[in-house]
């Protein structure tokens, strides 16, 4: 018993991670009023950038280097479009998802099937040998650590630090903030840039630990799952650990399922984290009332200045 | 970086930009395409020939092209109207599985009857297959206030898993030797070849009459006139007193069916039987059709024409240069980036910022 749920928590750990980290950075980014669709396809360049960077320097950590490099460079497309071409947001967004999608199954076709290399797991003598308490605390890898240390930090830069205030005031008012005499542009432009490097994070997550290896279209919707939580969360960092820690519980027990070989259809398990993601957005959509508070009224809007 | 362009509100859109930008887009991706193939070890120039240019003038090129070009052109116009509506409608593809499956469905069951009312039946099959998928969204949207890109495309998940489930399940033929497909369709469930010798079938010919029956109901009824004021100005909308809920209903039950109706084209045309994989990203590329074809019905059968193309291409590309055919999604992405790009040319006049004291002191 113990057994299992030391394995159950570790691996829920696992398949919460790259949903919490690309969460976070989208939080950030849709808190200063931008709306980037384009999750999935920074993920997916994450996790391929990650998987090669990884595969000839040998290293798994470097590879995570990369795979955010790899989310930022494509955010930064997208920021170019949106903030200073003016794009219409969900159309730029889209077109990131379907470019990303494209680049990296064809950059990552020569590594199909490869193994990369691993990102290690902390090994601390005595303490990761306890019972339960070894695996799940003290023997995980960094960036499930490193998950929650971002996470403190951005909650805290949202709700405890002057430039939160100013980055959450450009989203709700960016005519008001632009009056007072602040950039825009140039803070969502940042914002932007840290959403897209804290996928490219996750998709890194993906190929080089949770997986680990890279294959066409692995992260298989998370993208859109972590869009999802921002909405569940309603905006608001605490509630985004809740979340992803939830869906990550319901992605790893539909695959435990199937392995269990149980009566249903593996095809239908595998399909119930996506219709969880519709019923728990209506559950909470439908109290508009505290959408609307918590929503960044500028969310997907762009700004001009000067006209 | 941030503001090395200043950009000068022309005051009201200008019309020859609204249709030179797709013209300048398209080129400007060509000449990307060509560095892409040149960074890849091949010569530019002959690349480009392989990707854009073979495809059409080797024989039955052009049929081929009509073919892929149906489905794009089909879910292009209905969500040129969901878009003009501000619906956000992305997940065509789960709604084209959905049509697919209901029209495979129909085919399966009732192989034997005659094709007078198994055809049709299956076409409306199709049809509120993918309406139905879409009216999910659509009462998500009025009644649970539901972000419909979301739950489009959350649907587009389920669907391909729903997809899976049938072939490799109940629905897998049983002299399939194990293939996760079903029976081939009967001859009274397949789509009819209007050119004898092509693949050019009923799909190729509905898909443009389709586009037209969309821009009709957009430019010549008052409810299209509703769509396009919900759209672009929603308050105006609002004190004219037009249901939102009601045009949201529509655009996404029009945009749906269509798409239905796309995929059982498809697998009762082309492919003749449910399998996995019907669909090469059909509903995601249709997003790009409709904005090259400027959100407009009839422009979105030139721009399904264009993505046609680079289907066709991709395939070419992997057999004659060895490259993956993920070049296809590349050559998309890039498109609608610089589409995107290119629009800005519409609403703005692009002027060099001067980096003099006055500008500078006026960017921060």
């Amino acid at each position: 018993m113990i057994f299992f749920l030391t394995s159950f928590v570790v691996s829920v750990m696992a398949a919460s991670t790259p949903l919490l980290l690309a969460a976070t950075g989208e939080l950030v980014a849709e808190r200063s009023g931008v709306l980037n669709l384009g999750v999935e396809g920074m993920m997916l360049v994450g996790a391929v950038t990650g998987f090669i960077v990884g595969h000839y320097t040998d290293s798994a950590a470097l590879g995570i280097v990369g795979a955010t490099f790899g989310g930022a460079a494509l955010s930064a497309v997208f920021a170019v479009l949106t903030l200073t071409l003016l794009s219409n947001q969900t159309a730029a967004g889209l077109a990131l998802t379907i470019f990303g999608r494209g680049f990296s199954s064809l950059a990552g076709a020569a590594f199909v099937g490869i193994k990369g290399p691993v990102l290690p797991r902390l090994s601390i003598p005595g303490l990761s040998d306890l019972s339960f308490f070894g695996p799940t605390l003290f023997g995980q890898d960094a960036l499930i650590y490193g998950s929650f240390i971002i996470l403190a930090m951005v909650w805290w830069f949202l709700n405890r630090s002057h430039a939160g205030l100013i980055l959450r005031a450009v989203g709700d008012s960016h005519d008001a903030a632009h009056a007072i005499g602040y950039s825009v542009t140039r803070i969502r432009f940042g914002a932007t840039l840290f959403g897209g490097a804290m996928a490219g994070l996750a998709g890194g997550y993906m190929s080089l630990a949770y997986s680990p290896l890279w294959a066409e279209n692995m992260t298989a919707g998370r993208g859109w799952i972590a869009l999802a939580l921002v909405v569940f969360a309603t905006w608001r960092a605490g509630w985004l650990l809740v979340g992803a820690y939830l869906f990550g519980a319901i992605m790893y027990l539909s695959l435990y399922v199937q392995g269990l070989g149980v009566a249903i259809p593996s095809a239908l398990i595998s399909a119930l984290p996506y219709i969880v993601t519709v019923v728990v957005l209506a559950l909470i959509a439908r109290d508009r009332r505290r959408i609307r508070l918590n929503q960044p009224a500028c969310l997907g809007r762009s700004f001009a200045a000067g006209t | 970086m941030f503001e090395p362009i200043r950009l000068v509100p022309r005051g009201q859109p200008s019309p020859f930009w609204t249709y030179a930008s797709p013209a300048l887009a398209i080129v400007l991706t060509v000449i990307v395409s060509g560095v892409m193939f040149f960074a890849m070890g091949k010569s530019p120039g002959a690349a480009v020939y392989t990707f854009l240019v073979a495809p059409l003038v080797q024989a039955g090129g052009l049929s081929a092209l009509a073919v892929k070009a149906a489905p794009l052109i089909m879910m292009g116009a209905g969500l040129a109207l969901c878009y003009r509506a501000s619906v956000w409608n992305i997940g065509c593809e789960g709604q084209f599985t959905l049509g697919a499956i209901c029209a495979g469905g129909v085919a399966l069951a009732w192989p034997d009857l005659p094709a007078p009312i198994l055809y049709p039946a299956a076409m409306i099959a199709g049809v509120v297959g993918g309406a139905a998928t879409a009216a999910l969204s659509a009462w998500l949207r009025t009644s649970l206030n539901v972000n419909e890109i979301l739950s489009s495309l959350m649907m587009t998940y389920v669907a391909q898993y729903l997809l899976i489930y049938l072939v490799t399940g109940p629905w897998r033929d049983p002299q399939g030797f194990g293939f996760p497909q079903t029976a081939m369709f009967s001859d009274s469930a397949t789509t009819p070849i209007l050119i004898p010798g092509s693949g050019v079938h009923l799909g190729c010919l509905f898909a443009p009459l389709a586009a037209i029956a969309v821009w009709a109901l957009m430019s010549k009824s008052t409810l299209g006139f509703q769509l396009r004021v919900v759209g672009e100005a929603p308050r105006a909308a609002r004190f004219a007193g037009f249901s939102e809920k009601r045009l949201i209903w529509v655009a996404m039950l029009v945009s749906g069916g269509l798409a239905g109706l796309a995929g059982m084209f498809e697998v009762t045309g082309p492919i003749g039987q449910l399998t996995p994989q019907i669909s090469p990203g059909y509903g995601f590329t249709a997003v790009i059709v409709a904005f090259l074809g400027r959100l407009h019905p009839i422009g979105a059968i030139f721009a399904g024409l264009l993505l046609a193309l680079s289907y066709l291409g991709g395939d070419a590309a992997q057999i004659d240069l060895g490259l993956p055919n993920a070049v296809t999604g590349i050559f998309q992405g890039v498109l609608l980036f610089l589409l995107l790009a290119c629009d800005i040319l519409i609403l703005y006049r692009p002027r060099l910022a001067r980096p003099s004291g006055a500008n500078a002191g006026a960017a921060r």
